[in-house]
């Protein structure tokens, strides 16, 4: 057996041989430590932020003397996940850190800075026959999207009384989408906790089609897919209930997903910058272009951009290499404007 | 034979309707795509911008991600076949070893993912690179290669090596001189079928870090690259329509690099079955 056994290693080593030593050349190129080449600029993280980094990545390729840079979207967590390794400079963010991912990183000896780059906000929508939901309280939202809804409310008369004893037909992200953890966070509760009996889409623009061919649709998405559509969708105001950040119901704008009021579907963006990354001087080049440009950019993939007080704020943030989250205290997040949190730090 | 018109007749409405889907899908993505493509799409580099966002990086990668899946799961496919088929004879580990790959053809591609990002992206150090991405994608076509080979290895007739035998060939004699090359039809059969599914697969590559943004081209095995799908996948994602239109042609381009390989292949094929006849 074993002197027959002989030619087919000796076809494995014909065949097999120049890969192997093509990968170990490759490799011996390598420094050890890094798993990319030290020139290149890693970024991963949030789909949502992706467009926002793919955008600054493109432009600050075309600046003289830049370094290559890379953006993958491999959503926040297995953004922050990558981060807490020192696989990648840049790790791009649709939410604050999370305790669990600050310990990971602080295991790791990883430091970073914290600098938010934009605002997001999520637009509730109808379709332009519906001419009774122009408003929604949260609660009413709550009680539509929430696990214990299933099956149970089913018709626009059971979200409020009045409306028609209709079937209403629901369309939302998908479940591994940013916008279904914030969507659910900020609506149900708690992140991820949804009914499953509606259309669910990864892809925004299924999304529109569902609500725009049906009378009796309600759906959700980004407040930037909405504005490529709007002749398509009618956007529903929507009322927290909390006269300390707006009265009444609130119609969703950019400019009150940047005054803090239209809450809670609007919420801040972010790139954590690793520490020992920005100690390269493309990565801190890179960082503070982000920041000259973040403003412009943003608004052209369809974000909000923050205002010019807040993102002098983020600069200085940034030539300050601030260490650590502004949002450690999870109370004050949900009170505190950007603005006043950005202040806090200053 | 009532029995037999009537599976006639269930057997070209089941073709139609296949064919008509096909049809009506390629017909779709090509009134899509068709106007987006042109010389500079096929060699620009991706942008926010649709109108001069390209797929250069995007060929380059999926092309060098193929070569690498094609020298892990080539030689390493059909050694493990002949060994199978040819020394490993029936015993309790060989029908082990069988049952596994058999098993191993049908697991998620995500599965393959997640092994490649913790062996060869971890554990070897190799990182989000192209040799990662054609190693793992090299496992995924392992199973399809090795039981293909082995289906093409079975249908040599004994008396063929029996023959070489007679004549005082040596073992492997016999099978480097008979019984691959009358098998070589078959078994590049086999590796069309995996490099088809290889070409096409998203998950396994997102999941060990392929990336979904890159300005430059790849500069050789480790360096970081994105493919075809991947680009595809992302210009789906946005909401403007102008990128519906790249996407479309983006699987254009995807579509003619998959018939050329297979075109290739099955000329290879005829080829070889002329010269052996």
């Amino acid at each position: 057996m074993r002197i027959r056994l002989l030619p087919v290693a000796r076809l494995f080593s014909i065949i097999a041989l120049p890969a192997l030593v093509a990968a170990s050349c490759g490799g011996g190129t390598e420094p050890a430590a890094s798993s990319t080449p030290a020139a290149v600029i890693a970024i991963d993280g949030s789909s949502t932020v992706f467009p926002i980094s793919e955008a600054v990545a493109e432009d600050f390729g075309k600046t003289a003397g830049s370094a290559p840079v890379t953006v993958g979207f491999s959503g926040t967590g297995g953004g922050f996940k990558k981060f807490c390794r020192g696989e990648i400079a840049v790790s791009d963010a649709s939410r604050p850190i999370s305790t669990s991912e600050l310990d990971a990183c602080a295991q790791a000896s990883i430091a970073f800075v914290e600098l938010p780059i934009a605002y997001d906000g999520l637009a509730v929508v109808v379709n332009p026959k519906n001419t009774w939901a122009a408003s929604m309280t949260v609660a009413e939202l709550k009680k539509l999207w929430s696990p214990d809804a299933q099956g149970k409310i089913t018709k626009w008369s059971q979200v409020r009384a009045g409306w028609p004893d209709k079937t209403i037909n629901l369309y939302g992200a998908g479940t591994d989408s940013g916008t279904f953890d914030y969507f659910t966070e900020a609506i149900v509760g708690k992140a991820k906790q949804s009914r499953g009996d509606y259309t669910s889409s990864e892809n925004d623009n299924i999304l529109v089609q569902g609500v725009s061919g049906d009378e009796y649709a309600l759906g959700y998405m980004g407040l930037a897919y909405y504005e490529e559509n709007q002749g398509k969708l009618k956007l529903v105001g929507i009322d927290d209930e909390n006269p300390a950040n707006g009265a009444g119901a609130i119609q969703p704008s950019f400019d009150v997903v940047r005054n803090g009021t239209y809450r809670p579907l609007s919420r801040p963006l972010f790139i954590y910058v690793s520490t020992n990354a920005l100690a390269r001087p493309e990565v801190q080049k890179f960082a503070e272009f982000y920041l000259a440009n973040t403003g412009t950019l943003s608004k052209e993939v369809g974000y909000v951009s923050l205002t010019d007080a807040e993102l002098a704020m983020v600069k200085a943030r940034l030539a300050a290499r601030t260490p650590g989250t502004m949002f450690a205290d999870h109370a004050a997040q949900s009170t505190k404007s950007l603005t006043e949190l950005l202040q806090g730090r200053q | 034979m009532a029995g037999d018109r009537l599976l006639q007749t269930m057997s070209i409405l089941v073709l139609t309707l296949s064919l008509v889907a096909l049809t009506a899908l390629l017909y779709d993505i090509w009134s899509d795509g068709w106007s987006r493509l042109d010389w500079a799409f096929l060699t620009s580099m991706p942008s926010r911008r649709a109108s001069s966002a390209g797929i250069y990086p995007a060929i380059l990668g999926s092309l060098y991600v193929l070569l690498v899946t094609a020298t892990f799961a080539l030689p390493l496919g059909i050694g493990a076949a002949v060994y199978l088929e040819e020394y490993g004879g029936g015993g309790r580990i060989a029908r082990l070893i069988e049952i596994n790959i058999a098993n191993l053809a049908g697991v998620p591609s995500i599965i393959y993912g997640l092994l490649g990002l913790g062996i060869f992206v971890r554990a070897f150090g190799w990182g989000p690179s192209i040799l990662s991405g054609g190693a793992t994608l090299g496992l995924l076509a392992l199973p399809v290669v090795i039981l293909s080979t082995r289906e093409a290895l079975r249908t040599v007739p004994m008396s063929a090596r029996e023959g070489s035998y007679a004549l005082g060939a040596t073992k492997w004699q016999t099978i480097w001189h008979q019984v691959l090359p009358s098998a070589l039809p078959g078994i590049l059969t086999g590796l069309i079928l995996a490099m088809s599914r290889a070409i096409g697969e998203t998950a396994p590559l997102i999941t060990i870090g392929a990336l979904a943004y890159i300005d430059f081209t790849p500069s050789g095995v480790m360096s970081p690259f994105t493919v075809l799908p991947i680009q595809v996948y992302n210009w789906v994602s946005k909401p403007q329509v102008a990128f519906a239109e790249n996407a479309a042609a983006g699987i254009i381009v995807l579509l003619v690099l998959l018939l050329s390989m297979n075109a290739v292949a099955i000329v290879l094929r005829d080829r070889f079955h002329k010269a052996r006849v």
